[in-house]
């Protein structure tokens, strides 16, 4: 990445998918303090290990991709980040999560706190029936965000690419937007209690192309201000977003499959040279 | 196919007394569901139509704004005293049941477990099956004896009745709610109760208001439990509720009825089209906002 200036390695990088990666800009400009660090993760439901043996370092400022096949844990380990497994039966977790250096799963650690902190964005845009206005005002009203309340809705929907759109009608509606416009609502509305962290589950999943390209559009002006992480199927938009991509495989042992990190590195190395066949495979199309 | 057009030939050309059957009795089926489901009709028809007849004479609006006439056979006169104490106790019963019935029903869908849930609904739907004149009954020996007739007492007997039914139509709305928006409510750092209060109880609020008219509808042409406890109150006009027995509605079509002056008949007739005419627009009113409330969640 030193070689040619960042600019030219993004037009000129092409990935064995034959798609332009993100550029390494982002890693060798972005700052490298540590956001998350996680240290031995086991998580299980039950008996069952979902996933195993996680380490990795987020970065601050970076988006981060999780890919690899269905059924590999990839929204389990996103959602352990923001403690939203906490609410499904039979979850546990071993080993430590920290974040900005702090434990997260510690017994004296509030989830509400943490979430408050982490915003998450979901596969099927899921705005409240309540009106556009409503459904960004309602949650800082909440957290005792009051002040200046109008000008919070009006930077959180300018945030995420929406305000042009939808500043006439603020008071309609928001279950009339289109999926696009539902899903950066959604967007909106973890921005608007300023978090520090931006989690996607599989964001576009269900949206068409173009709404598909204003999110990830979005997700590139947004790395300015947070650290992203998304879990996405479709490794063209994880070449195309992400800075640095985590790929994650199903480990078969003694008929239980559980979820493994295989490799973990920049977006370019993934796509370009992977050092693992696994991941070499998966992004060749060979299974998954 | 053409066998399924009613020719009498099947596809191999030769009369099959098989098939005839089958299809005799395919006919057969299908004739006496329709005919129940008209028949269904039909009575509800009479049951209005008769009602309607009989009833529309005595209606007119003094009948309504009016207070009865006073005197054995005495013609004019209204029912309003009825009809305000009516409202009256169904709207203290409401009071008590509606609060109770969505907390139950909070209760089922956001805290209970897997293991008590069950014969908590048990119960609910138990409830909902108790004869009415049971829980008068219950009521009379617990407020009534060793102290008088009080529209109170009524109250809280309707109050048992409504309650089952509203805590139970709620929780099929509550549970209407799609778990993305607890999701969504959830991973904005939001307290549960705030979650509750801010997404679950608004998205459901038509549901929940549909059941409550279907429980107050029901409650209001309930009768037994009147008997009981509030059926002793000649032709007074109070709205003492805690002191005494209070007109209302069910009691006045019983009574007047049982009389033997054709005048207390007309107001039995007129007073029974007023009880059906409120469950009817109740009951509409509440498949409206039911539609509503379907739409509303549904997105569009």
């Amino acid at each position: 990445m030193s070689l040619s200036p960042p600019e030219k390695t993004a037009e000129q990088e092409r990935s064995l998918l034959n798609v332009e990666v993100a550029g390494e800009s982002a890693v060798a400009t972005g700052s490298t303090e540590v956001v998350y660090e996680l240290r031995g993760v086991d998580v299980h439901y039950g008996q069952a290990l979902a996933v195993g043996g996680i380490n990795m370092r987020i970065h601050k400022n970076v988006i981060t991709a999780i890919i690899g096949p269905s059924g590999c844990g990839k929204s389990t380990m996103l959602r352990t980040l923001n403690r939203m497994n906490d609410a499904i039966p039979g979850f546990r977790l071993s080993g430590e999560v920290l974040y900005h250096d702090r434990s997260i799963y510690e017994r004296n650690i509030d989830p509400v706190e943490v979430r408050r902190r982490i915003g998450m964005v979901f596969q099927r845009p899921n705005p409240f029936p309540k009106s556009i206005y409503e459904n960004i005002a309602w949650a800082p009203r909440i957290l005792g965000l009051r002040a200046d309340l109008e000008e919070r809705v009006e930077n959180a929907l300018r945030g995420a690419a929406l305000w042009d759109e939808v500043k006439d009608r603020l008071k309609q509606s928001a279950l009339g937007l289109s999926g696009g416009q539902q899903q950066r609502l959604c967007i909106a509305r973890a921005l608007a209690i300023e978090p520090d962290v931006l989690l996607l589950d599989e964001p576009c999943s269900a949206l068409d192309p173009i709404a598909t390209a204003s999110v990830e559009e979005l997700m590139h002006e947004l790395r300015r201000d947070y650290t992203q992480v998304i879990v996405t199927h479709n490794m063209q938009q994880a070449a195309r977003v992400a800075d640095r991509t985590a790929f994650f495989s199903l480990n078969v042992e003694n008929g239980s499959r559980s979820g493994v990190l295989v490799e973990y590195d920049t977006t370019k190395t993934i796509f370009t040279s992977p050092g693992d066949q696994r991941t070499a495979d998966y992004i060749a199309g060979r299974f998954g | 196919m053409s066998t399924a057009t009613g020719s009498s030939t099947t596809l191999l050309g030769a009369e099959d007394r098989n098939l005839r059957r089958r299809r005799l009795t395919d006919r057969l089926m299908r004739l006496s569901a329709t005919a129940a489901a008209g028949l269904a009709v039909a009575v509800l028809a009479i049951v209005v139509g008769s009602v309607l007849i009989k009833g529309a004479s005595a209606l007119s609006i003094p009948f309504l704004t009016q207070n009865p006439a006073v005197g054995l056979g005495a013609v004019g006169g209204g029912i309003a005293n009825a009809i305000v104490g009516s409202a009256l106790i169904v709207a203290v019963g409401t009071a008590m049941a509606l609060p109770l019935g969505i907390l139950i029903a909070l209760y089922l869908t956001e805290f209970a477990t897997p293991r008590t849930a069950p014969p908590i609904r048990l119960v609910l739907d138990l409830l909902n099956g108790t004869p009415t004149i049971v829980i008068g009954v219950f009521i009379f020996g617990l407020l009534v004896v060793s102290h008088s007739q009080t529209g109170f007492a009524a109250s809280i007997a309707l109050a048992i009745i409504m309650l089952p039914l509203m805590a139970r139509t709620t929780q099929e709305m509550l549970l209407l709610v799609p778990g993305d928006l607890r999701n969504a409510a959830h991973a904005l750092g939001v307290r549960r109760w705030r979650m509750i209060l801010g997404i679950v109880l608004p998205s459901a609020l038509g549901g929940i208001l549909t059941g409550a008219i279907l429980a107050i509808a029901r409650a209001f042409g309930e009768t037994a439990p009147l008997l009981l406890c509030d059926s002793v109150f000649g032709n007074t006009t109070t709205l003492n509720i805690f002191g005494t027995a209070i007109p209302n509605i069910p009691i006045d079509i019983y009574r007047y009825s049982e009389s033997g002056f054709p005048s207390d008949h007309a107001r039995a007739w007129g007073a029974a089209l007023v009880l059906i005419a409120l469950i009817l627009v109740g009951n509409l009113s509440a498949r409206a906002m039911l539609a509503r409330q379907r739409r509303k969640l549904a997105g569009r």
